[in-house]
């Protein structure tokens, strides 16, 4: 029986094998490069095995190159960033969840009009506040920035989240003395983690994988850049490294990899959430 | 009477409180939205009436010179309709595929279903920078993989310069971003196959429909409304795709895939042609772009709502 399900599934399998091939090749020809010599990687470009596996790049990338620093900026960033982004975001969430509080409508209004609003129409006036507030080439600066573009869609999806708990759990609670504030930290908080997962998620891939912003913001202090900028300028710096750009991509992109793999499921709900929203 | 009285006080002290703990909830985000994106967006409309070079007093009004000038710019015009073209291709060639992938994978018997949505998506997690960066040297180098695949599977007699001339660098920039936001596109048509309703299709079993009729009179108008969602992410994701058309391309060559944001960019914050920066004429050209995009995601939200309410 199984043996003619996947029989039947044959043609499928394999044209779902060949285009999910050529959809991760590129990643699989960056791991192959960054273990290979420059000298190799020019002359036998196409083979997947290098000769032997050389970790020489990665040291060459996290040492001299600075990506010890860049990694340690970008891990400041998204870290603080997420944890602002998750608290305001819960916050406003519940309030609007649970009070009819004068002047509710038009900021469920206001801030589902942000929603579609492109980087490169508020950048300029971001810049200059940034550096009218002395946060230019400053890492605080930076978080700020990010944490203010942060898409006011995670409030709105706590939203949901919250009005989809019953009333009678938070009422009960302020029955029994909790104020609104120890009600929603001790009682809703706790309900409200495979949302505060997908808040996680989202963005720290966004901020970590963030590049107009800390490029505009740190473009005067190469100590603070952060991987994405630190990579694109490695390019200018050692055009001909190619085996040391991977090595420093792939030091890049694995972080956000890991978390993906390992709470994909949270993505695909706030992506979807999302969209029906 | 009095005890009515009595319980009546306690609840109004009880909302009232509410409101003020409510405010509070709100301001933090409140704060971070107006300084960040609310008064950008005042502010941009601000600059954009001055000459400007970033720094030094906000005084030489020019009224909208800045406008007229963007109007007669063909720098601006390029860039304007190098968006469009990238945006159409990119819609083009995701769309389809990506809902023909998850057609393949909407099958709870097909084997590997979650591998393979692991793996398409991929690639949309990753640093859209980084891919921009690796994705250079892969296209750029002479004897790079592209060139060298393409030779192998015998396409191409001679390596092909993709980023020396504009229409290759622009075929290239809409593969790779394709490539890139599939996943993206399959992980909605997915949530949009799956809320199709059972019976229609048992029924159109029982009626003997075979599967192209059954896609063609009953997923396809279902769908609609998913598909202009969709079409509005693509095309949205299109118009914003700074980072990996500034590290793959730098909008090169010459100006061929110099897409609005990165004419923006170039007048904000570098010295072109070893001027000053003009943010006031920069800005004025955010306010154009900034108005396109609110246009066309006003215009599809609005489809996208009256597709649903159709379909109720």
């Amino acid at each position: 029986m199984r043996l003619q399900t996947l029989l039947r599934q044959l043609p499928v399998q394999v044209v779902l094998a060949a285009v999910a091939l050529i959809w991760i090749y590129p990643f699989i020809w960056m791991v192959s490069s960054s273990f290979k010599t420059n000298r190799e990687f020019l002359s036998r470009g196409l083979e997947l095995l290098p000769e032997q596996f050389r970790t020489e790049n990665y040291v060459r990338a996290w040492e001299v190159a600075n990506f010890s620093q860049y990694f340690q900026n970008s891990v400041i960033v998204t870290v603080s960033t997420v944890v602002i982004v998750v608290v305001i975001s819960a916050l406003t969430g519940y309030a609007l969840a649970r009070v009819q509080f004068p002047g509710k409508r038009p900021l469920i209004v206001l801030y589902a009009a942000t929603l579609f609003i492109p980087k490169g129409y508020t950048i300029i006036p971001v810049y200059q506040l940034i550096r009218e507030l002395g946060l230019l080439n400053t890492l605080p600066g930076l978080i700020l920035a990010e944490a203010g573009a942060a898409p006011v869609l995670f409030a709105l999806l706590f939203m949901a989240h919250f009005s989809g708990i019953p009333k009678e759990l938070d009422e009960a609670a302020e029955l029994d003395g909790a104020t609104f504030g120890q009600t929603f930290i001790h009682v809703m908080l706790p309900l409200a983690k495979p949302m505060i997962a997908t808040t996680v998620v989202l963005q720290f891939m966004w901020t970590w994988n963030s590049f107009f912003t800390p490029l505009v913001l740190t473009l005067n202090n190469p100590d603070l850049r952060t991987l994405t900028v630190g990579l694109y300028a490695f390019v200018g710096e050692y055009n001909t490294d190619w085996t040391g750009l991977t090595a420093a991509a792939l030091i890049s992109i694995v972080p956000v990899l890991v978390l993906f793999l390992a709470l994909q499921r949270y993505f695909i709900a706030g992506l979807t959430g999302s969209v029906k929203s | 009477m009095t005890s009515h009285a009595g319980a009546r006080a306690p609840r109004v002290h009880r909302n009232r409180s509410r409101l003020l703990w409510a405010y509070a909830f709100v301001v933090p985000q409140l704060i971070l939205v107006t300084a960040f994106t609310l008064y950008p967006i005042v502010m941009t409309h601000v600059y954009s009436l001055f000459e400007w070079p970033g720094f030094g007093p906000l005084d030489r009004f020019v009224g909208l010179r800045n406008y007229t000038r963007i109007l007669a710019d063909e720098l601006f015009w390029n860039a304007f309709q190098k968006s469009f073209i990238f945006m159409a291709g990119t819609v083009a060639l995701q769309l389809p595929l990506a809902l023909l992938i998850a057609i393949l994978l909407n099958s709870e018997r097909l084997y590997g279903r979650n591998v393979y949505r692991t793996l398409f998506f991929i690639p949309v997690v990753t640093t859209s920078a980084v891919i921009g960066i690796v994705m250079r040297s892969i296209f750029a180098s002479h004897d790079g993989l592209v060139n060298n695949g393409l030779q192998l599977l015998g396409l191409i007699d001679r390596p092909i310069r993709w980023l020396a001339q504009g229409d290759t660098a622009m075929i290239a920039l809409i593969l790779v971003a394709s490539w890139k936001w599939l996943g993206i596109k399959m992980i909605m048509w997915l949530a949009g196959l799956q809320s199709l309703p059972v019976e229609l299709y048992d029924a159109a079993k029982v009626d003997g429909a075979n599967f192209w009729q059954t896609f063609r009179h009953i997923t396809v108008p279902l769908l609609v409304p998913v598909g202009v969602v969709v079409l509005l992410f693509s095309m949205v994701d299109a118009l914003t795709a700074f980072d990996l058309i500034f590290t793959m391309t730098e909008g090169g060559p010459g100006f061929a895939t110099e897409f609005m944001e990165l004419y923006i960019y170039r007048y904000a914050f570098t010295s072109f042609a070893g001027g000053l920066p003009q943010l006031g004429y920069a800005s004025a050209a955010g306010v154009f772009f900034g108005v396109t995009v609110f246009l066309i995601s006003l215009v599809l939200s609005l489809l996208a709502r009256r597709a649903s309410q159709v379909r109720r």
